[in-house]
């Protein structure tokens, strides 16, 4: 033993033998510090500003032409045809532009599973057991991921982080704005949910049947999710019980993969599940009734078209895309009208990308979405269909009420486009979040690079 | 007698009839021909007996042809996209349905994707309705741990035209893939997977000298199989074009001199890095199969990866073709990924030229297809505005001068799905 470790070590002893008493110990409870990891984030500076001339999808259903937005401290303060910019506000020109509210993307691994893909940083599956619900996402996300970059570019501004879908229950995902940060804290979205990620169909069976565990079939993964939400409702009525005995006694043994199951039951946390096939969805969601949750959404949910009335009927999401399809069985009937059928009995819509590449680009999938349902008779204006990328994805997470559309009050998440956003051509001119520019196509200062891309041949290119 | 002289009457009239239906007429079109001519405002094609007869400005339509009005809608080539894997496969994850590649370590480059065709795949119609129509469909790697430096085999082109033949020409080209992968199934460094494919390429010339001796058994030692070494021997000859995979700027360069020291047809994919040399693929007059789309440095290979790689090597006189991101389901983005191409600087010709006559001149299918000249088959597309824009559809097809069905199986399930509630379940309906 070294001299400054036994050192140290008489310290520590010294200390206990002086106060035994006073050595603090956590309170277990977990109501009690129910976000250990705060998010630090602070919106980069902004000035009162007024963005001019416009055409302007709101996401609050309406289109404006010759519109203006006017922002200030970090908030929508007003949008319309007729406004007159104060004095005081700086006044960007945007006649011939597009503005929409910053794109959400409901379906992300950046970070998680980052670029480059190489195994060091392949950290979004912890397929060590089909239930790690015990697992954050944002303990995996590497702030570095030049991803996070190349999506502000396509106008996305906050993104839903999701664990992978090799587990029943995935871990929990995080919401974070699209800044860049050095840490993960830094781009947290403030007061945003906790999701839970849960998987159904072929990924867990086959994850863990090839492994000889359970489950390997699909009566497996449901026995599986039963058996955990019973565990959990057991675990939620003891520190019930403990806390209306004024928490005297022992307190009950704390889990961290109950913590997050039984947040859920307190609908504190928003289950995010993967499912793709409809009698699949209908089986989760009688077993949400079972055990008493809601779904946020169903993510890909490729046969959602089939059980619109359904998801219509209660109030679940579904975030999907147009053009995938036939990558394994449970989506060999994914179409592109998905989106188009579920919008149109009423349903809520998400387009999604799950894909580094597609999320730069979920306009233009919304864009294939909308012509999609046009080829059977179904023509849903664009100022409903922004909904499906900003608005929708917004309640999804469970912030609604805080971004996703151009509404007084709400979070200055902005994207000025050259163009219609729904055209090829188009390309983000200048994306707000919080009011701060924070992406600038014309301007250098305002195209933020991530470490590792930075002294790479070519790689700031 | 007077009944034969009727029959044969109305026989020889069905034939007048059936001469004049075999004449179709596109008038009042947009046209893009990617030929003589480029683009014509408002034009015709006349196509006859499957071929197109005419194109042009000032075009009569000759009498009798049936017209098709396209009121001043776009007229482009059918889009031939390389890098697919359309009929070989069906369901990514339902092996049985895949025959894209092989685990068997004594069939590499003997590989024929051909024989795994399957005219009758969902993604064909899929395709087709997108307004592809022509593919090359390529083989892959089916390795695990037990890797080994191969080919992947040889690709073909097919035709998605319904109701006809759809492998058009099998053996097209032989796929390779270097780089990362390619160096870690050579024992996992670059200077064992050139040194291996030098080798490789000895013992086929070697061979193609040798083969009596081969079949005496006096052959020096061959790492590959006969099927293998035969396989080769065209691309040893410059026969067969070889499709390389390669993405990072050294190992490009390297596939550079390796085709100039051993003479052969070589064909960049993805090349991510390419622009970053795009004089030396210009001078060496190889063309590049790319996915325009492919921004982020996903792997230390592709650090120098940019949206404006395709607009700086088009710049730089490279022929460029754009192929399909994901094997075949996705077929339809290739379009957009192209739209996507021309707003990061790539001229609007170049992007039509990369979905169409690029991939037939560098397949050596530019005489049949892949342009609207006189004597080419008439594949071509009717689009309902610019054919990038995801809002566009193609809404007429031809391949062959012959109108193509524009259904799909997924346009029957959302037919089938888009009213609910009904007595019946969906499965009474279509």
């Amino acid at each position: 033993m070294s001299l400054a470790a036994a050192i140290l070590l008489t310290g520590c002893a010294t200390e206990e033998l002086a106060s035994p008493a006073k050595a603090t110990r956590p309170d277990l409870d977990p109501a009690v510090d129910a976000d250990p990891f705060p998010s630090t984030y602070k919106p980069l500076p902004s000035t009162a500003m007024a963005l001019v001339g416009a055409t302007i999808l709101t996401a609050a259903g309406e289109k404006i032409d010759n519109g203006t937005v006017l922002m200030r401290d970090g908030k929508i303060e007003a949008v319309g045809a007729n406004i007159t910019p104060p004095a005081d506000y700086t006044v960007v020109d945007a006649h011939g532009k597009w503005i929409t509210p910053g794109i959400i993307d409901a379906h992300s691994h950046l970070g998680v599973y980052a670029q480059p893909s190489v195994a060091a940083l392949q950290d979004g599956n912890e397929a060590t057991d089909p239930n790690t619900a015990q697992v954050w996402a944002e303990h995996s996300i590497w702030p570095q991921d030049e991803g996070f970059n190349a999506v502000r570019r396509g106008g996305v501004t906050t993104l839903l982080i999701l664990p992978g879908s090799a587990n029943l229950f995935g871990g929990r995902s995080v919401t974070v704005k699209n800044v860049p940060a050095v840490t993960e804290q830094g781009m947290k979205f403030p007061g945003a949910p906790y999701g839970l990620k849960m998987a159904c169909g072929e990924n867990p069976k086959r994850v863990y049947g090839s492994k000889e565990h359970a489950p390997s079939t699909r009566m497996g993964n449901v026995a599986g999710y039963r058996a955990a939400w019973i565990k959990a409702s057991q675990y939620a009525r003891k520190w019930d019980a403990y806390r209306a005995g004024d928490k005297k006694g022992d307190p009950p043994e704390r889990d961290l993969q109950l913590d997050t199951l039984a947040g859920v039951l307190d609908g504190k946390i928003l289950v995010q599940n993967h499912c793709y096939r409809a009698d699949e969805m209908a089986i989760m969601i009688d077993m949400s009734k079972e055990f008493g949750y809601h779904i946020s959404a169903f993510h890909h949910a490729s046969e959602a078209y089939k059980i619109a009335d359904l998801l219509a009927k209660e109030n679940i999401c579904i975030a999907t895309w147009a053009g995938w399809w036939g990558f394994k069985m449970e989506s060999i009937d994914g179409i592109e009208q998905n989106a188009a059928l579920v919008h149109k009995a009423g349903g809520c819509v998400v387009i999604h990308s799950d894909d580094e590449n597609l999320s730069q680009r979920l306009n233009q999938e919304a864009a294939a979405a909308i012509a999609a349902g046009r080829k059977i008779g179904i023509d849903i204006p664009e100022a409903d269909a922004i909904r499906w990328i900003t608005a929708n994805p917004a309640k999804m997470l469970g912030i609604a009420d805080k971004t996703g559309s151009l509404e007084p009050g709400k979070m200055a998440d902005v994207v000025i486009w050259n163009a219609d956003p729904f055209s090829i051509y188009a390309l983000t001119e200048k994306v707000f979040i919080d009011g701060a520019l924070i992406y600038d196509r014309h301007d250098k200062r305002f195209q933020p690079k991530s470490d590792f891309i930075l002294g790479h041949t070519g790689g700031d290119d | 007698m007077r009944t034969t002289i009727a029959i044969a009457l109305a026989a020889t009239l069905a034939f007048v009839s059936q001469a004049l239906a075999d004449t179709t007429a596109i008038t009042n079109a947009h046209i893009y021909t990617m030929g003589r001519g480029s683009e014509i405002a408002a034009g015709t094609v006349v196509i006859r007996n499957g071929r197109i007869a005419a194109v042009g400005a000032n075009v009569r339509v000759p009498s009798g042809a049936t017209v098709v009005d396209a009121q001043g809608r776009v007229v482009t080539p059918g889009l031939f996209i390389a890098g697919t894997n359309l009929g070989a496969i069906e369901i990514d994850l339902v092996a049985p349905t895949d025959d894209t590649s092989t685990k068997n370590h004594s069939l590499s480059a003997a590989f024929d994707i051909s024989y795994g065709i399957d005219p009758d795949s969902i993604a064909i119609p899929i395709a087709r309705i997108t307004g592809v129509t022509r593919a090359l469909t390529t083989p892959g790697y089916a390795d695990g741990d037990s890797r080994q430096f191969l080919f992947a085999g040889q690709a073909a082109v097919i035709s998605l035209a319904a109701h006809a033949p759809t492998v058009v020409r099998p053996r097209a080209a032989m796929v390779l893939e270097l780089g990362e992968n390619g160096a870690t199934r050579a024992g996992g460094a670059r200077g064992s997977m050139i040194t291996q494919l030098k080798a490789d390429l000895d013992d086929v010339r070697w061979y193609a000298r040798h083969r009596r001796g081969f079949d005496t058994g006096s052959a020096r030692d061959l790492r590959l199989s006969k099927a293998d070494l035969d396989a080769l021997i065209p691309v040893v000859q410059g026969r067969m074009p070889l499709i390389v995979t390669v993405r990072r700027a050294s190992d490009i360069l390297e596939v550079l001199k390796l085709a100039k020291e051993q003479r052969l047809r070589v064909i960049l994919a993805g090349a991510e890095e390419g622009w970053t040399v795009a004089d030396d693929i210009a001078r060496a007059h190889v063309a590049v199969l790319l996915h325009p789309t492919a921004d982020l440095p996903a792997s230390f290979e592709a650090r120098a990866a940019t949206l404006e790689n395709a607009a700086r090597l088009d710049a730089a006189g490279v022929t460029i073709a754009f192929a399909n991101p994901d094997g075949g389901h996705r077929i339809r983005e290739v379009r957009y990924n192209a739209g996507n191409a021309v707003a990061h600087g790539l001229p609007y010709r170049a992007a039509l030229a990369a979905l169409t006559i690029n991939t037939a001149r560098i397949f050596g299918e530019a005489s049949k297809t892949g342009s609207l000249e006189p004597g080419k088959q008439a594949d071509l597309v009717i689009w309902s505005g610019d054919p990038l824009e995801p809002l566009t559809q193609a809404e007429e097809v031809f391949i062959g001068g012959v109108s193509q069905p524009m259904d799909s199986r997924a346009l029957d399930l959302a037919r089938r799905y888009k009213t609910l509630g009904e007595p019946y379940p969906p499965a009474y309906k279509n």
